[in-house]
């Protein structure tokens, strides 16, 4: 029994109905974790954009190798890193706060490209217009460089904010009783992991699917030329 | 421990980390080309099983389908050892990314190209192979080089099924040193170097596909 739920393991389809509601507590904490995640990658991808920027040489180089440095090197290792050395600094949190900072920070490397990309492809006109009108860099930004960037970042943001929640499962070593975990715990139990995992193996694709159409479907309310801002 | 016998500990680690990329990038390469043309140049059958297999392959976690493999499939009677379910997971997944770039690459070869050798009445094995794949290779090379550093970091995840690899090791050491820092340190910096060898060895491959497709096109004609 896990949180409440027995299973009845008389006969597999009874076996896989009693598991759902265990499940789907722990797709809760994925979700959550994917969320959260995502957000943080948004936030700290901009961070390390806008350092790359800056026209201090040493910061932008300095961020562009550390950019690099958490792109090349796994999310697992990543994960190991912050969850057992952040405590030997004094710094404890929970596993699930650790995992969504470790999935923010794997993924800012990705978000920050796509910054890049979707900043970079606002054409230089744009930008040279907007100086010739003498609009200040707030109203530039808000006005002329932001509306169009965002229809150009969102396909990109999209597909990671997909591959995000399905890395979410790494989140289980640490002891975050995310779907993995708790159907990794129901097999212990039982000895009958073939359906718990399979469970989870099916549930992913149709969230990864779901979470498609839903981008497929912003997309096509967001206008190919820019959103206004006000 | 010394520092030494640490860094000994790890290197063997990262030995085992190179054999597992290197063997399941070289048969995810291999699915990749039978998924991505089976797609493109199958029959209807054939190009179904082939977007169920990528379908079902990207819409999975990675982790989820290594203990599927390690805990639920000797339950149905197939009892593979770590080693083996860990190339068979890697390979599995990676060759379904490599088979949307393949058939993307394939794609992407002008029209003209196929009309042109259906003209000629070039057979379609033919048109594949000397038409098709060189021109679609140079356009793969870019997103191959981007798999390859992704299916490496993924091999990371092969420690959680008990393979001794760089993950595994440093586990180890840090269980008995509880110096963290210092062991996963130096464990991100093994990986930032052997991913930067993959980087570096794939832009050598994209060159050399570069110019064998020069070469084959002027050698054609």
């Amino acid at each position: 029994m896990i949180y409440g739920y027995a299973w009845d393991t008389s006969s597999p389809l009874a076996y896989a109905v009693s598991i759902l509601p265990i499940l789907a507590i722990g797709l809760v904490v994925t979700l959550k974790a994917a969320v959260s995640g995502f957000v943080v990658a948004l936030v700290l991808g901009l961070i390390w954009y806008l350092l790359r920027r800056t026209r201090i040489r040493a910061v932008a180089w300095s961020t562009a190798l550390l950019v690099e440095f958490i792109r090349d090197t796994p999310l697992l290792v990543q994960l190991f890193f912050l969850y057992y050395v952040l405590p030997d600094y004094g710094v404890v949190l929970p596993a699930l706060v650790t995992g969504v900072l470790a999935l923010g920070l794997q993924y800012s490397a990705y978000t920050a490209e796509v910054y890049r990309g979707g900043f970079g492809a606002v054409p230089r006109g744009q930008w040279e217009a907007a100086i010739a009108l003498n609009l200040s860099r707030y109203r530039i930004y808000r006005d002329i460089v932001i509306p169009q960037a965002v229809p150009r970042i969102m396909p990109a943001m999209g597909n990671y904010a997909v591959s995000m929640l399905k890395e979410t499962p790494v989140l289980s070593v640490v002891t975050v009783l995310d779907m993995l975990n708790l159907a990794n715990m129901i097999g212990d139990r039982t000895f009958e992991y073939l359906i718990p995992l399979s469970l989870v193996g099916v549930i992913f694709p149709i969230m990864t699917t779901l979470c498609s159409v839903g981008i497929h479907l912003l997309e096509r309310i967001l206008p190919r030329d820019g959103i206004a801002l006000r | 421990m010394s520092l030494a016998q640490e860094i000994l500990a790890m290197a063997k680690g990262a030995e085992m980390t190179a054999i597992v990329a290197i063997g399941s990038t070289l048969i995810g390469a291999v699915l990749a080309f039978a998924f991505g043309i089976a797609r493109v140049e199958g029959g209807r059958l054939l190009s179904w099983l082939a977007l169920i297999y990528i379908e079902f392959m990207r819409g999975t976690p990675l982790l989820v389908k290594l203990f599927w493999l390690y805990y639920a499939l000797p339950l149905v009677g197939v009892s593979l050892d770590p080693f083996t379910t860990g190339i068979v997971g890697l390979s599995l997944n990676i060759g379904a990314y490599g088979a949307e770039v393949v058939r993307g690459g394939l794609q992407s070869v002008a029209t003209a190209q196929r009309e042109a050798a259906r003209a000629l009445n070039f057979p379609r094995r033919h048109t594949l192979l000397h038409i098709l794949l060189p021109q679609a290779v140079v356009e793969m090379m870019p997103a191959f080089g981007n798999l390859a550093i992704q299916n490496l970091k993924d091999t990371a995840l092969v420690s959680l099924i008990s393979i001794a690899d760089l993950t595994f090791r440093a586990q180890q050491i840090r269980n008995l040193t509880l110096a963290g820092a210092r062991v996963y340190s130096m464990t991100l910096v093994g990986y930032f170097v052997m991913s930067l060898l993959v980087a570096a060895l794939m832009r050598f491959l994209e060159i050399r596909a570069r110019r064998g497709a020069a070469f084959a096109h002027s050698a054609h004609g």
